[in-house]
């Protein structure tokens, strides 16, 4: 008997190789996967217990952990909260959101590149100390963005957001109705289900980042991207003549449309660029249907429709353009209505691009990433993401945006002394909700430092453009200031 | 194979020295776990250390001292392993008590475990001291075939049978609850070991080939038939995966040693097979376990699902390579984290490493097994030690298999390590059974004179007449 005894004997020994080896893949191979899961709660404690590296705009810390004396150890805490609520999102120990979620990896320590920091930690048996990250937003702007969004009338919702037009920076990025991240953070865990709930259940929708997950018409504001598709179809330049009059009549339907002061923009036949500064439908209902659906949606996408292109900070909404209009959708998607939607981001990458020679580039908010010794460990490098339109139509597109500042619907956007670019938009969505008025900008129209998108949704606005410019303006033009005295002053 | 011994000169040595030594070791595992686990989660050595300590010590010693009278042939590894395992468990039991107690669900999880080793050591000693030779159990084949199948039946009886966690495995006698399977497993082993014994050159010589495969005749598939059923009822009534595989994996086993035809391994695979996608059809609860199995992650919400699982692979995985170290891990995380999970408990606070020097500890128990298998003079011992041995294989493999997601999960304890008293119990008496096969056969052969025939005592004419 003794043969099979030992063929037995081989059996078990499989057996128990089988049982090493998938252990060593559960603790050792999948152990990585599963510590991401993140039902995981075990991995939640234990950073949630950690040290977490702040998150700094300029040289002050808006988000650090402080020591607690319970078992947590650290608290987290944010000294701005409402004003950069959105980009810093909140830690919670049930979730996280914001730069405190895709930067988690550095914030908590478990970053690969703070290797040698955790190395040294261990070896010192040093508690971890998370990683410290560098925004790229500018104070003053986001001051200017925020204190302009809170002095909206009424219940203003609104959100603004400003881009350096050479890099992509993003140098302010404000929401309104915003909230309150340090109620979230605190360790008493009820009185944050109870407050998250709240906030969740709440009909302003706190809780959204507007600069980047709302989508709405961009209205007159995608007359930019309607301007510069004509513009690339070689047809057309900024002195062309393009239709006026009071009324357009949609193609393959009866419905008209006219211009939002009712009036005739100036005559039948009028310079694009007087339509641009004019806000005129009539123009741009007819050029939109005269480029067609693959034209309009190709200069959409090239600016940045369809996609999203927001790395650091999770949800970012993608704009869209579809590309399965009809003849009469399409002609309203020239002056920004049927169902093209944008997000303030994507409006400002519009502007940013025409500022920066057509280039698009990819939007970042984590400019440098530090060990907690505030050595810089990586910086983020400026990346282009598509060339959107050539030099000379954004020059053309620059200059009928400065005329839409010095005397046109943009006026309100004037800075003295510098030439700004601009345009303005008021979407209409349903007859019993205001429209939104849009504002986009940038400045100095001959060196750019500075493009920005402003959306003010849901507050007093007149239906027309001047209201639209009227609110959106001073915020831009407050925005546009702030960074271009940053500039001066360094 | 004895004569081949005696005949080339090698006696084995007692080493009952060596026994010793390691049983220090095994207490130094035991006691020392213990204290790791006050410093870890109270910042103390636990304040009764000596008393348990010396309690631990004491039983240890009784029964090395036991083997020592009764056995001195012994192997002399089988209870220094097991002495560190069960050693072990306590400790990681005392760790879970502590959680629990702070999470307001007060146990006496590691108290009761040493009590029910207390239990094991005793039948461990009576085990030893009134069975001089593992063959009188030979008489009892049919008896303990009778009384296993009637202790698989018993949780079904109205009254004393329960169903806890929806498995129905317990009786419940004057507020004791009781795994009879536990027992029967070792009545089993001892009613296929005397049956195989007698038959094995039926069932091996009968036959004819198909396709290089031995394939028994139709007449001797009875006993193989009658065992697949009992496992099936186990599966399909007891809702059982685990014991239903162990019993069937343990008599397979078993019956291609006794007959050494791979033939009969051909037919058991097939029928389990068969019988393992009947009930996967069939049986909502096995078709869940597999989804379980394959994707963890996906149910991790459901009700059913796979929660205790994912936990255990979270805690598994948080544990990596050396854990996280007593107290600093959540393993009150999963449910059952005292029982069928206790290997997550080790994986996650001790790390691959301890879980890999659990799995080599269960390894060495069922190569001393089979060694002793290989080395005993009578074909009755050998197959018990077989049987035995593949008990631990197999249910080792099962359970931690399950837990780390090897195989589907189902319920069957981790020997020596998880809290139960039923299976503590069995399983003192199984190593209790094993020495004494491997005393009987490390023992110098009695020598043979034939010119003083009728002074041979039967008991030695005995080995000789079998082999």
């Amino acid at each position: 008997m003794n043969k099979p005894i030992r063929v037995v004997a081989v059996f078990c020994l499989v057996l128990f190789m089988a049982l090493l080896v998938n252990s060593t893949y559960l603790m050792y191979v999948r152990a990585g996967d599963l510590a991401e899961d993140p039902r995981n709660r075990r991995i939640l404690t234990a950073t949630y217990s950690r040290e977490r590296g702040a998150i700094l705009v300029g040289d002050e810390a808006i988000a650090r952990s402080v020591p607690s004396n319970d078992k947590y150890r650290f608290q987290r805490t944010y000294s701005e909260p409402f004003k950069y609520a959105h980009v810093t999102g909140y830690f919670s120990y049930f979730s996280s959101t914001g730069v405190e979620r895709s930067q988690n990896s550095v914030l908590s320590g478990d970053d690969s590149r703070l290797f040698v920091t955790r190395l040294v930690d261990m070896l010192s048996n040093g508690d971890p100390k998370g990683g410290n990250v560098q925004l790229t937003l500018d104070a003053a702007a986001q001051d200017a963005a925020w204190n302009g969004l809170e002095a909206l009338p009424g219940d203003a919702e609104g959100a603004v957001v400003a881009l350096e037009p050479t890099t992509g920076r993003v140098l302010a990025m404000a929401s309104t109705p915003s909230y309150d991240p340090n109620v979230l953070a605190s360790h008493d865990f009820g009185a944050v289900s109870e407050a998250s709930e709240r906030l969740n259940e709440d009909p302003r929708e706190p809780l959204v980042n507007r600069a980047i997950s709302t989508t709405l018409p961009p209205g007159s504001t995608f007359k930019l991207v309607t301007a510069a598709a004509a513009i690339e179809s070689g047809d057309y330049d900024a002195d062309s003549m393009v239709p006026g009059g009071f009324r357009y009549q949609l193609p393959q339907s009866s419905t008209t449309i006219g211009n939002w002061d009712g009036g005739n923009c100036g005559g039948r036949r009028i310079t694009m660029t007087q339509a641009l500064q004019v806000s005129c439908n009539v123009s741009f209902l007819s050029l939109a249907n005269e480029l067609g659906t693959e034209a309009m949606a190709d200069q959409a996408e090239a600016f940045g429709f369809n996609s999203t292109s927001l790395e650091d900070l999770p949800g970012q909404a993608p704009s869209l353009y579809p590309r399965d209009m009809d003849a009469p959708q399409t002609a309203m998607s020239g002056i920004g209505q049927s169902s093209v939607t944008a997000t303030p981001l994507q409006m400002a990458m519009v502007a940013a691009a025409i500022a920066n020679d057509g280039d698009v580039m990819r939007p970042y908010v984590v400019e440098e990433v530090r060990a907690p010794n505030l050595s810089v460990l990586d910086r983020t490098d400026p990346e282009t993401i598509s060339k959107a339109i050539s030099s000379s139509t954004a020059d053309e597109l620059t200059e009928m945006m400065v005329a839409t500042v010095d005397s046109g619907t943009a006026s309100p956007a004037q800075i003295p002394g510098i030439d700004v670019a601009g345009k303005t938009g008021t979407a209409e969505s349903t007859a019993d909700r205001p429209p939104y008025a849009w504002f986009v900008a940038f400045a100095p129209a001959d060196d750019p430092q500075v493009a920005v998108a402003v959306l003010v949704q849901s507050s007093d606005t007149s239906p027309d453009e001047i209201g639209g410019g009227a609110l959106g303006g001073p915020i831009a033009k407050a925005v546009m200031e702030a960074v271009m005295e940053a500039v001066i002053n360094r | 194979m004895s004569q081949t011994g005696t005949l080339m000169g090698f006696v084995h040595r007692r080493r009952r020295g060596a026994e010793l030594f390691l049983l220090v070791l095994a207490l130094a595992v035991g006691i020392g776990a213990y204290a790791a686990v006050g410093l870890g989660l109270e910042g103390q050595v636990p304040a009764d250390i000596v008393g348990y300590g010396g309690w631990l010590t004491a039983l240890i010693v009784a029964a090395h001292v036991t083997v020592r009278i009764v056995a001195p042939y012994a192997d002399p590894v089988l209870l220094p392993l097991v002495a560190a395992l069960n050693g072990f468990g306590l400790a990681i039991l005392r760790r879970l008590d502590i959680t629990y107690e702070a999470l307001g669900d007060p146990h006496t999880f590691a108290r009761q475990q040493l009590v029910w080793m207390t239990v094991g050591v005793v039948l461990f000693i009576v085990t030893l001291v009134l069975m001089r030779d593992h063959r009188v159990l030979q008489r009892f084949t049919y008896t303990a075939g009778l009384a296993g199948i009637v202790l698989l039946i018993l949780p079904f009886l109205p009254l004393i049978g329960r169903e806890i966690n929806g498995a129905r495995i317990w009786i419940n006698v004057a507020g004791f609850s009781f795994q009879p399977g536990e027992v029967a497993k070792v009545m089993l082993v001892i009613a296929f070991s005397g049956y195989l014994v007698l038959h094995r050159d039926a069932l091996a010589l009968a036959g004819r080939r198909v396709v290089f495969v031995d394939l028994p005749r139709g007449r001797d598939l009875g006993p193989i038939m009658a065992m697949f059923g009992i496992s099936m009822m186990i599966l399909v009534l007891q809702n059982d995966l685990g014991s239903s595989l162990l019993f069937f994996g343990l008599f397979l086993a078993m019956l291609y040693v006794a007959t050494e035809r791979p033939g009969w391994l051909v037919v058991g695979a097939a029928l389990f097979g068969a019988g393992a996608l009947a009930a996967y059809t069939f049986v909502d609860n096995v078709q869940n376990r597999f989804n379980f199995w394959l994707h963890p992650l996906d149910y991790y919400d459901d009700s059913p699902g796979s929660f205790q699982l994912v936990e255990a692979l979270f805690g598994q995985g948080w544990g990596g390579l050396i854990g996280r170290g007593f107290g600093d891990g959540f393993p009150e995380r999963v449910p059952f984290a005292y029982s069928d999970f206790i290997i997550s408990t080790i994986g996650e606070e001790l790390g691959l490493t301890a879980v890999m020097a659990i799995v080599l500890c269960y390894g060495l128990i069922v190569e001393r097994a089979l060694r002793i298998a290989l080395i005993s003079r009578d074909g009755f011992g050998k197959l018990m030690a077989v049987g035995l041995g593949a008990i631990f294989a197999l249910q080792v493999f099962v359970v931690i298999g399950g837990v780390t997601g090897l195989i589907p999960l189902t319920g069957l304890t981790t020997p020596f390590l998880s809290y139960g008293g039923s299976s503590l119990v069995a399983n003192w008496v199984v190593i209790a059974l094993l020495l004494r096969i491997s005393d009987q056969a490390r023992r110098p052969a009695p020598r043979l004179d034939p010119v003083d025939d009728s002074a041979a005592d039967s008991e030695h004419t005995q080995v000789v007449k079998l082999r």
